[in-house]
């Protein structure tokens, strides 16, 4: 008996050859209308074009095709912000060379360009920050996860959520008539570096938080049965233990403070930029000068900001990169994977 | 040996000793912690919602309705553009990042597995979700803006590169947690990959693919640096999506926070609170969602 | 082909009662031999460089049940599924040899693996009903196959129910999700799922070892009664349910390559289930009927 085991995944060309067909006729008719009202019908032949060739390849061929064209589309945007960022940057880059990540001097009138004091307004804010959220966000995570009875737990993971909610500009905006204007903190070093704080302390706290209970009971309870305290049993079997995934953590939340653009822009003060220790002087970040100076800037002037979204770009992404690795290392070891 | 000794009346009572003392210590300090935590997102909600709300509810409803007056200085209501705007560009993104996200998610999860191409895929993506937005909007100025002027569209692209890596991931692993043998029932009763794709995996996966979306969605809805670049600064209202300048809620805080004039600084709270509240709501609206539907970890 | 049944010896005096059972049953009616529907030819199973299955030599007749018993391990699972290309979702398994379906080979380049699977179903060890209502259970396979008409779906689904003995559980509650159910009923669901595909072989991988001893039986009776329409092939570590309910046997186990510590499973015996527990050739499945190992 004739027995047909061959399935519905098979070519059919003609039906492929005709759909393409179709949607290059519909591609030329969108180059023909460009803009015009027609441009609009235009879409029909582009989509029944495709939904043709689609049938022709077979659905479950075609559909497997589409994911990876989707995923695909990562790669083509990254690359393409790539390419035009960088070309953009070349002419401040061609002129100033490596002066411009090493000079202080920022002059838009005087076409001399020098972003350390950015640089450094951008590591300094982001280093207050971390230094004030990591103790905070490290005693809320220990607190949700090893002192927190039951029914406090799930409330408190929402209390925190609830901060990562918050839009950052609404913390510029608070930051600005509150921090500084109202308690006269005014814009500084200081004044960004809370604000940004408190805006990656979410962060570092939820990664934080499931890092630590990854920790297994039986090393817990085996602390306790010894006779330890609360605090020694969290001493000797949870910080060693989730060590890796909290500098991890700690990492992810300095990318993000460094990456911040609003919120900085807000009250740092948008002086030149002085490098100094003082966290009590105004500075700057350069987020906040991208966002600030671009208004009003020439194309040199525009070339050296996109300039410094790059450096900035680079910076947060290598930052991120090391964290992303430490923290998948420290949960694969721990999860005994 | 200790169990020969007779036990004295207060043997088994807690002991005062340096050691849990400092145990105490520490634990007081994990409080305090939670308090520090807390005080400024109290401070932050109790500040925007008392001077926003005074603006909103003094004019209600045309705080919600009436143009944004073109003269800063000018007293009044008034951030009925920057609402649409706001919903313009968060829809427009949404459209655009999370059906892209999914897909891409489901190639990654589905059809890549341990495929160079998948794992490049991936290492990309998460490369991409520390893009600072600054850089997003700089990006989508040069390549949309130069050549088709302000628009909600461009600030739907610039939002919708910002929440693509942050869909497929969340995606990703909610697709991880779908348990294989409902897979293999699906491929045993002579269901192509495709299908059972459609009609097993996703729909079980769809709770958590939406909260996920819709956290992805609040986020976006309170970026500012992109649209700075993108949407330009209008004062009236703009419903057409790609043609002409735009505003929303976040880039009429940022311009307005740094007013002298207590009118405009009035908006901006006005405009933080209804902004706070969008956030939260959707928020809630994911929490939920995960609450009731997803499936058991 | 009539089977000659010896004298159970001393040593199988502990299957001796569901022997006695068997023997009533076959001594009036003849083993006939049916057709053959699955046919195994020195097939082997590769997972990636490691052979975990090899030598496997077997035809599968239409109408009968066929057990698969041996040490866990053993490879007997491994060879189940590949009789329906499920080792195709895996990466890195390959299946070597020939397995063919009425003639046809299985593996063969342009055989479409939905097809195979259409016609040789599946119930899995553990009960997994998709999280959708008992109806859509039922109707995902016909669905997916292109049959859209209510009417025909509503037929379907409650012959197959009936089939499966589940419909007057039930019938009142088809839209309800298929979650809601006992262990068992959820097998009988997935069975009920199964056959409502009609494929022409039913593959069961240990259906009852997530299942309490009352459950076990009523599947076991849903077995005998399925088999006038289906060929079935179970796999199963409880050597008493392989001799109450198969009218063949085969039985596997693992031989280990002492030199460099390879476990690789391989099939030892294979005949009618009277024979292997009443007097079976090789020594290694003597061993394991009689319990002295697995």
């Amino acid at each position: 008996m004739r027995l047909d085991l061959r399935g519905p995944d098979q070519l059919r060309i003609p039906t492929i050859v005709a759909g393409l067909a179709v949607l290059g006729a519909g591609v030329a008719l969108t180059a023909l209308a460009a803009g015009g009202p027609l441009g609009v019908l235009a879409w029909f032949p582009i989509l029944a074009g495709l939904v043709v060739a689609a049938r022709g390849t077979g659905a479950d061929r075609a559909f497997r095709w589409t994911a990876i064209a989707a995923a695909g589309i990562v790669l083509l945007v990254l690359g393409v912000i790539a390419l035009v960022m960088i070309d953009r940057a070349s002419p401040v880059l061609g002129k100033m060379g490596l002066a411009f990540f090493t000079s202080s001097r920022w002059s838009a009138p005087d076409a001399v360009y020098g972003a350390l004091p950015f640089i450094w307004g951008t590591l300094y804010t982001a280093a207050i920050a971390v230094v004030l959220s990591v103790p905070i966000s490290l005693g809320v995570a220990l607190f949700i996860t090893q002192v927190a009875p039951r029914w406090l737990k799930k409330p408190m993971v929402y209390l925190i959520d609830l901060l990562a909610v918050v839009p950052s500009v609404v913390f510029g905006l608070w930051g600005v008539l509150v921090l500084s204007h109202h308690f006269g903190l005014g814009r500084s070093f200081l004044t960004a570096g809370i604000i940004l704080g408190i805006m990656i302390t979410p962060i570092i706290t939820s990664l934080a938080r499931e890092v630590i209970e990854t920790t297994p009971a039986s090393d817990k309870e085996a602390a306790l049965a010894l006779g330890c305290t609360r605090w020694e049993m969290i001493t000797a079997t949870v910080l060693p233990h989730s060590k890796g995934g909290l500098v991890g953590a700690v990492m992810l939340g300095l990318g993000r403070a460094m990456g911040e653009t609003i919120a900085a822009a807000l009250v740092i003060g948008s002086a030149l930029g002085q490098i100094t220790l003082d966290p009590f002087a105004p500075g700057n970040s350069m987020p906040a000068v991208i966002a600030n100076e671009w208004g009003e800037a020439d194309d040199m002037h525009k070339s050296a900001l996109i300039a410094l979204a790059v450096t900035l770009f680079v910076i947060t992404i290598a930052v991120n990169l090391i964290a992303t690795t430490i923290v998948q290392r420290s949960m694969r070891r721990s999860r005994g994977a | 040996m200790l169990a020969d000794a007779p036990l004295e009346p207060g043997a088994l009572r807690r002991q005062a000793s340096w050691r849990a003392t400092k145990s105490a210590i520490m634990t007081s300090l994990m409080i305090a912690a939670v308090i520090v935590v807390a005080v400024p997102l109290i401070a932050v909600v109790w500040s925007v919602i008392s001077r926003g709300a005074g603006v909103a509810a003094s004019s209600f409803p045309d705080f919600f309705t009436r143009e944004i007056p073109v003269v800063s200085r000018r007293a009044g209501p008034g951030m009925g553009p920057a609402i649409l705007g706001t919903l313009l560009v968060t829809a427009g993104a949404t459209v655009i990042a999370v059906p892209l996200g999914v897909l891409g998610a489901v190639y990654l999860h589905e059809y890549g597995a341990a495929s160079r191409f998948a794992r490049i895929v991936r290492f990309m993506a998460t490369v991409m979700t520390g893009v600072p937005s600054i850089v997003m909007g700089l990006f989508v100025y040069l390549t949309w803006t130069m050549t088709f002027g302000y628009s909600a569209f461009g600030g739907a692209l610039a939002l919708a590169c910002l929440m693509l890596p942050v869909v497929i991931g969340s995606t990703e692993q909610m697709l991880r947690l779908v348990p294989t043998t409902l897979r293999e029932a699906a491929y045993a009763l002579g269901s192509t990959k495709s299908r059972t794709i459609l009609t097993v995996v996703l729909p079980a996966a769809l709770p958590g693919i939406v909260s996920g979306a819709l956290l992805a969605i609040a986020r976006a809805a309170g970026e500012t640096a992109p649209l700075l670049f993108a949407v330009g600064a209008a004062t009236r209202y703009n419903p057409d999506l790609l043609h002409d300048a735009n505003t929303a809620l976040s880039v009429q805080i940022f311009g307005n926070a740094t007013s002298s004039f207590a009118a405009a600084q009035d908006r901006a709270w006005g405009a933080a609170l209804t902004l706070m509240i969008v956030a939260f709501l959707i928020t809630f609206a994911a929490r939920v969602f995960t609450a009731r539907f997803a499936l058991k970890r | 082909m009539r089977v000659e049944i010896t004298e159970p010896t001393p040593s199988l005096q502990r299957t001796s009662g569901q022997l006695i059972h068997l023997e009533q049953r076959r001594s009036s009616l003849a083993l006939e031999d049916t057709p053959v529907v699955l046919e195994a030819d020195e097939v082997e199973v590769f997972y990636g460089s490691f052979r975990a299955v090899r030598g496997v030599s077997m035809k599968i007749h239409k109408n009968q049940i066929t057990a698969f018993i041996g040490p866990s391990g053993c490879g007997k699972t491994t060879v189940l599924r590949a009789f329906n290309r499920m080792h195709d979702v895996i990466p890195g398994a390959r299946v070597g040899g020939r397995v063919r379906y009425r003639g046809f080979d299985l593996y063969a380049h342009d055989v479409s693996a939905t097809e195979v699977r259409r016609r040789i179903g599946m119930v899995f060890q553990k009960p997994n009903p998709f999280p959708k209502s008992i109806y859509d259970n039922i109707a995902f396979g016909p669905r997916a196959n292109g049959i859209t008409s209510k009417a025909q779906l509503d037929e379907i689904v409650e012959k197959s129910l009936r089939a499966a003995a589940l419909w007057d559980e039930v019938k009142d509650r088809l839209r309800t999700s298929a979650l809601g159910m006992s262990g068992g009923q959820q097998q009988r669901l997935c069975i009920a799922r199964t056959i409502a595909v009609e494929p022409e072989v039913v593959l069961m991988d240990e259906p009852c070892s997530a299942l309490d001893p009352i459950a076990t039986a009523r599947i076991e009776e849903l077995m005998r009664q399925l088999k006038d329409q289906f060929t079935i092939v179970i796999v199963t570590h409880n050597m008493q349910q392989a001799a109450r309910v198969s009218d063949r046997t085969a039985f596997f186990t693992v031989e280990v390559d002492g030199a460099n510590d390879q476990r690789c499973g391989t099939l030892v015996e294979y005949d009618a289930t009277a024979k292997i527990f009443a007097n079976p050739s090789d020594e290694r499945t003597e061993n394991y009927i009689t319990g002295r190992f697995g």
